[in-house]
């Protein structure tokens, strides 16, 4: 038919005004019935009476029972008397109960005002920075305690559950830990050639490649791996377990949390993450080898055989004294995290980000207080 | 607009299972229109299972499960998503939206398929809230902020958002506390005489079954082995049924009765 069914006709009839409604007052037709109800209200004049006549009305649910509701209580509220006649009987109750509902009117959002909500937003977050801050010290001084009584008794010391954690984080991070190395090595030492050959100075990419793999690279790809790989799960594993209240439960049985799940976590991650930077070195080394061969047609004998005078001791050493405070920073923000996670799907969420954003940050923060470190003891 | 009394799921030679292992075993089942029907068994026999079968969350081995008339395998995505919008689910843990407030979880199915005018979705949402008992101004709080009993009341809200035919619930008045577990079966059958709902309740609550429902149904080894009005229930001779309705528990609640 292409017209739109009306639902709603009225009528002046002397000083009363019938309404007579007609169809389905249901919820899938409610966008085509509310402009209608609203249209009646809007030009309303000023009777004495006012009839419903709902006879014509086929099927009525919640929704249809709230606008005739609606009409109702627009002219009650002046003082005209208002009735519903000709209605289903078996309709009455839905709209008893409806009428009953809603009588209050729940208080109105507070308004939003954009200039005092961002200046509450950069406050509040500003705030919370300080109490991140707190909290990250109060969990340090919470794990040492803990590492300190695990010291103390060897015998509570969870071992099965270090070997569990260090399968998942360590073993398992291996193939891919490799084969990012590998490809980071390799780029490295095709860049290196095809830009020191203009100077002559190919030869050098193997000193290039050797120092940063062994000394920066390596040790800061790992630890953003190992922060997106496994700091986001340990998140994501306590802020799950905090929701369901398994923490609390470990609590009430007279366990400490922090030694049962976050000590061997954090121990397996301080173990895993240098022995992870060793493999990755190599990896890195390797691919920069054969990228130096194929591409710059170096022997391998040669590029051991440069390699040797271009890097010494320290240089490895340096590298793999950070991995271990890499590990243990990327450990200590992820368990934080999780312990903050609050009941809602999006808290695991934000907390699960958070944990990622902040140890990765924190790990290139720390390899720059490194870098000026050994720069300062000449190593 | 249909009778009462005609069938308004029906459920036959339903096998589920999982591994090598049939959980319900050539399972009949009718629910009338209109009804309330409360369905029992033991913890682990199933119920939950059948309720995820007939909902589609499960898939069955055989057999046929007809809503509305309709057998839902020969339907199309079309035809099954307008029967879904005609049941509602009460799920036992409420599962809620938690990221969503309690109001936002109520208009959640009327945004998504009505088009309505926001005016029209608050004050529905605050009736909604109110039919099944809670205050408007729960409406602004995430699920994570209410009581067990709230958090059962507004996923019963937001079942009931779409005013459904048929709503499932899944141990509605379990960690209740017994007023409000009563309230809350005076709720259902208020509800089901207003909106003239079919509910399909999964129970455990004796006095639940003794006060709402109109017949029960009782699973057994993967079989519905009784069908009835309490009365025939607490008559039958069957020994599981006669352990379930006249066991320890029971017999206090019906001792207290008779005093």
């Amino acid at each position: 038919m292409g017209v739109e069914p009306v639902y709603l006709q009225s009528q002046l009839d002397g000083r009363k005004l019938v309404l007579s409604a007609r169809g389905d007052w249901v919820s899938a037709r409610a966008n085509e019935i509310e402009p209608q109800v609203d249209s009646v209200l809007r030009k309303r004049s000023k009777v004495e009476k006012v009839e419903i006549d709902a006879s014509n009305v086929e099927r009525i649910d919640t929704i249809g029972a709230w606008l005739i509701e609606r009409l109702k209580r627009n002219w009650e509220k002046s003082g005209t008397k208002i009735s519903v006649t000709g209605l289903d009987p078996r309709y009455k109750v839905l709209l008893d109960e409806v009428a009953a509902s809603n009588r209050e009117a729940p208080a109105p959002p507070m308004a939003e005002n954009p200039i005092s909500d961002t200046l509450a937003h950069i406050g509040m977050s500003a705030a919370e920075s300080w109490t991140d801050l707190k909290a990250l010290v109060q969990f340090l001084g919470h794990v040492v305690i803990a590492l300190g009584r695990v010291a103390a008794h060897p015998s509570t010391f969870r071992f099965t559950s270090v070997v569990n954690q260090l399968d998942r984080v360590g073993f398992r991070a291996v193939p891919i830990i490799m084969l990012i190395m590998f490809l980071i090595g390799a780029i490295l030492a095709q860049q290196g050639i095809f830009h020191f050959r203009r100077f002559g100075a190919e030869t050098y990419v193997v000193d290039m490649v050797g120092i940063l793999v062994l000394r920066e690279v390596g040790v800061l790809i790992v630890s953003i791996m190992i922060a997106g790989r496994s700091g986001s799960a340990y998140t994501a594993e306590l802020g799950s377990m905090k929701m369901r209240e398994e923490i609390d439960a470990l609590r009430v049985m007279g366990f400490d949390p922090v030694e049962v799940l976050i000590v061997p976590r954090l121990i397996a991650l301080v173990i895993a993450l240098p022995l992870l930077a060793f493999i990755g070195s190599m990896a890195g080394l390797l691919g920069g080898g054969i990228v130096t061969w194929l591409y710059g047609h170096m022997p391998p004998e040669v590029f051991i055989e440069r390699l040797r005078d271009a890097i010494s001791r320290t240089t490895f050493e340096v590298g793999m004294i950070k991995a271990p405070f890499m590990a243990f920073v990327i450990g200590l923000i992820a368990c934080v995290e999780g312990l903050r996670v609050e009941g809602s799907a999006e808290s695991l969420g934000e907390h699960t980000t958070a944990s990622v954003v902040k140890s990765i940050f924190l790990v290139i923060v720390l390899d720059g207080l490194f870098a000026i470190f050994f720069a300062g003891i000449d190593m | 607009m249909a009778r009462n009394g005609e069938d308004i799921i029906r459920v036959r030679n339903l096998r589920v299972g999982f591994g090598d292992h049939d959980v319900l075993k050539n399972l009949d089942l009718d629910v009338k229109r209109g009804e309330i029907l409360g369905f029992v068994g033991a913890s682990g026999g199933g119920k939950s299972v059948l309720t995820r079968t007939i909902l589609g969350l499960l898939p069955k081995r055989g057999g046929t499960i007809e809503v509305f008339g309709k057998d839902l395998d020969s339907l199309g995505e079309e035809e099954r998503q307008a029967i879904e919008r005609r049941w509602g689910v009460l799920f036992q843990g409420g599962a809620l939206f938690s990221s969503l407030t309690v109001r936002q979880n109520i208009q959640f199915p009327l945004r998504e398929n009505l088009h309505m005018s926001q005016r029209l979705m608050d004050e529905i949402a605050f009736a909604k809230l109110e039919m099944v008992g809670l205050k408007a101004d729960v409406g602004e709080k995430l699920p994570s902020e209410l009581s067990g009993g709230m958090v059962k009341r507004a996923a019963l809200a937001r079942s009931l958002a779409l005013d459904p035919e048929i709503v499932f619930l899944d141990e509605p008045t379990s960690g209740l506390d017994p007023i409000s577990a009563g309230d809350f079966d005076d709720l259902i059958k208020a509800l089901q005489e207003t909106l003239g709902l079919t509910v399909f309740m999964v129970t455990h609550d004796l006095d639940s079954l003794h006060t709402v429902c109109d017949r029960i149904a009782a699973l057994s080894d993967g079989k519905v082995i009784a069908v009835g009005t309490i009365d025939s229930m607490l008559e039958s001779k069957d020994p599981w049924l006669q352990a379930y309705f006249h066991g320890k528990r029971a017999s206090v609640r019906m001792n207290g009765k008779k005093r």
